[in-house]
């Protein structure tokens, strides 16, 4: 057992699984022997040789496109895109390509790739630094999508999702990559792909959430904890695919549902979301269900930021009244 | 050093034969046995046939839109040939003659246009990719799997294909110069057919030739007349030697002509002249490879006439199996998006099976 922040994680389970695995490489722009903007991969290319961890050029079809090519023929490529607001360039890739070998080849060619990107605001960074874009990814049929809150959850999605056969994207929450630190089990386990957690049972209110929010929900849930209000917790872990079972069971039980995200309100996951508790869980409602998102505007810079993502006094007022509501 | 012999900026074009099929470059003559040369041209009226016959198939609302591939078949089969069966192909979409030449069925190659995806599924050993729609992306994963080749110690090299329009694009660059950042065994074809669909190539690119492009990248390139079947096989050999020493990629412009439509959806009478084609047609890399195999003893006009009948009736007899075999079931459509498949898809799939059910017979 060891205790590790987010980012501490993911680097220990990306050399466990390099050193479990000799068909898993991992590069991008800075990742070799830098190790990566944050760090996410420092000491790898020490370790494992300029073969498995390298530099690519600043080119993100490039990078994403050569890791399909390396999946096909045999390897296990963790592609990293050093910001997810920069993997445009690459979406062709993305889209055209991992999310559909398997199905154009009618399984002859998989693409068993990890594709990493730091995502969500909060940093203080420059524009295009700060897009939550899990709608782009969550619509295209033959991509999953993993987002980790937790050290123990980053692991575990990351392990699942170097071993899963087909393309993984893995978002990571950077806000949080060393926010807190948690005992994390040194030996190999995964963390199901498509299962979402409930971290806390409750009976008056459902709040689903992921990613750097779940902290902001959380202690959103502290501080409400003299109110009275028995919370049901869902970190959603998978974006794609959605795990609408556990959602809609607890909504079942609350009959109120709450979804947080970071990313902006039209079409997002939170969307999706209500529409599945809806047709699950329709007749269990005692309230509307709400969404509490970013507005449909563009990434502010740094100092409009705090008008962009909802924060904790935001999610515990829009509990209590989902709570009160009559 | 081959490739030393021949500047691209200076337009120095690599050839072997003339276009009466004569030697005119003995020392560059590739040394190729007897039983390769004939399944070399065997395959190139293969794809000739396959391809009229097709463009019949479709006037006649039989066959889905193709992209026809006469005139370029000597680009395809010359380095095919030279390649080993381990080697990749990662083609563009005009490709039908490579890949038959590789090991991909005519029935497959037909069921994929046919619209349906078990055409991509080849066989077993195989190292050919599925038809690549998007311009320009495939160049990438040549790139990709020919790194996986080279840490991984396969010994396999990679040949991509792209068109003279799909040089403009960004990731024809991202895809060439990863691979000349690790000097993969990589080699990558240009098709310089003269059009992107109507786009002339002096619209695509101020250079003189294509093959320059490979001096920003450091790595050899070299203009080739891509009509001449055994000038494409000599070239692809010295690549793939390249390759298999480890000294990385090489650039080759197959300087040619598409005889046909860019798809069967085209009209090129609208931005080339007749005159233009005729001219073309005088190069045709199938004539130029049979005189060439008639002053060798190895072909004549009966062994023509045999061939043309033999393909004529094997292509006609494939294309009525995939009329039988290319139909498509529910199955098909759900089953390849994941290895497993998620448990809302799978709901999504028996919803979908139950309508079909319920409906039956309405």
């Amino acid at each position: 057992m060891a205790t590790l922040t987010l980012l501490g994680a993911i680097n220990h389970t990306l050399e466990q699984q390099m050193e479990k695995d000799k068909s898993v490489v991992v590069f991008g722009e800075d990742a070799g022997f830098e190790g990566g903007v944050f760090r996410v991969t420092a000491g790898l290319q020490k370790k494992f040789g300029k073969d498995r961890v390298f530099d690519t050029p600043i080119a993100e079809a490039g990078i994403i496109g050569a890791g399909v090519g390396m999946a096909i023929n045999g390897l296990r490529p963790v592609a990293e895109i050093q910001f997810s607001g920069f993997m445009f360039p690459g979406y062709n890739q993305i889209a055209m390509h991992m999310a559909r070998m398997r199905n154009r080849s009618r399984g002859k060619y998989s693409v068993p790739m990890v594709l990493r990107m730091p995502y969500g605001g909060g940093v203080r960074a420059l524009e295009h630094h700060s897009e939550s874009l899990e709608t782009l990814f969550a619509h295209i049929p033959g991509l999953k999508l993993v987002i980790p809150s937790t050290p123990y959850d980053a692991k575990g999605l990351l392990t699942a999702a170097i071993k899963d056969n087909d393309p993984v994207i893995y978002f990571e929450p950077k806000k949080i990559y060393r926010a807190f630190k948690q005992e994390v089990p040194e030996e190999e386990y995964t963390v199901e792909i498509g299962k979402a957690r409930v971290v806390q049972e409750g009976s008056d209110v459902t709040v689903v959430s992921w990613g750097a929010m779940m902290r902001d929900t959380l202690k959103a849930i502290e501080s409400l904890k003299d109110e009275g209000i028995s919370v049901e917790v869902i970190d959603l872990r998978t974006i794609a695919p959605m795990d609408s079972e556990t959602v809609v069971e607890s909504v079942k039980k609350t009959g109120r549902f709450l979804v947080v995200h970071e990313a902006v309100k039209t079409l997002g996951i939170g969307a999706e979301l209500i529409s599945r508790v809806n047709e699950g869980a329709f007749f269990h409602l005692e309230a509307q269900p709400v969404r509490l998102t970013s507005p449909d505007i563009t990434v502010p810079l740094p100092k409009g930021e705090h008008h962009h993502i909802v924060d904790q006094k935001r999610i515990a007022q829009a509990i209590k009244k989902l709570a009160n509501f009559e | 050093m081959f490739f030393e012999k021949y500047d691209p900026l200076k337009e120095e074009m690599f050839a072997v034969l003339d276009k009466d099929g004569k030697v005119i470059n003995k020392d560059e003559e590739p040394d190729i046995d007897d039983e390769t040369l004939l399944k070399m041209y065997r395959t190139m009226v293969l794809a000739r046939v396959a391809d009229v016959k097709a463009l019949q198939f479709q006037r006649q609302g039989r066959m889905l839109t193709f992209a026809p591939v006469q005139g370029q078949e000597a680009c395809q089969i010359g380095p095919m040939a030279a390649s080993d069966t381990k080697d990749w192909l990662v083609p563009a979409f005009r490709e039908a003659a490579a890949m038959l030449y590789k090991g991909v069925t005519l029935e497959q190659s037909y069921l994929y246009w046919y619209g349906n995806e078990r055409g991509s599924q080849f066989d077993e050993g195989v190292n050919v990719l599925p038809v690549n729609v998007p311009i320009g992306s495939q160049v990438n994963h040549a790139a990709g799997i020919a790194y996986a080749s080279k840490i991984l110690e396969k010994g396999e090299s990679v040949f991509t294909y792209i068109g003279d329009g799909g040089t403009s694009h960004g990731e024809f660059h991202e895809g060439v110069n990863f691979g000349a950042v690790y000097d993969v065994p990589m080699i990558t074809i240009i098709q310089n057919n003269q059009y992107a669909i109507s786009t002339p190539r002096a619209q695509a690119t101020k250079a003189k030739t294509l093959a320059q492009k490979a001096i920003a990248y450091g790595i050899p390139g070299i203009q080739v007349d891509g009509n001449d079947v055994l000038a494409m096989y000599r070239v692809a050999q010295e690549a793939l030697k390249r390759a298999r020493n480890g000294e990385g990629p090489t650039l080759i412009e197959a300087f040619t002509y598409r005889l046909g439509p860019h798809t069967t959806s085209d009209d090129p009478s609208i931005y080339r002249s007749d005159e233009e084609v005729e001219e073309w047609k005088t190069k045709d890399p199938l004539i130029r490879f049979r005189k060439y195999l008639s002053n060798k003893k190895l072909w004549n006009q009966e062994k023509e006439d045999k061939l043309q009948e033999e393909m004529k009736q094997y292509v006609i007899k494939t294309f009525k199996k995939v009329e039988k075999t290319g139909q498509y079931g529910p199955d098909d459509v759900f089953d390849f998006n994941y290895e497993t498949m998620p448990k809302d898809l799978k709901k999504q799939k028996e919803d979908y099976l139950a309508y079909l059910k319920e409906s039956e017979g309405e």
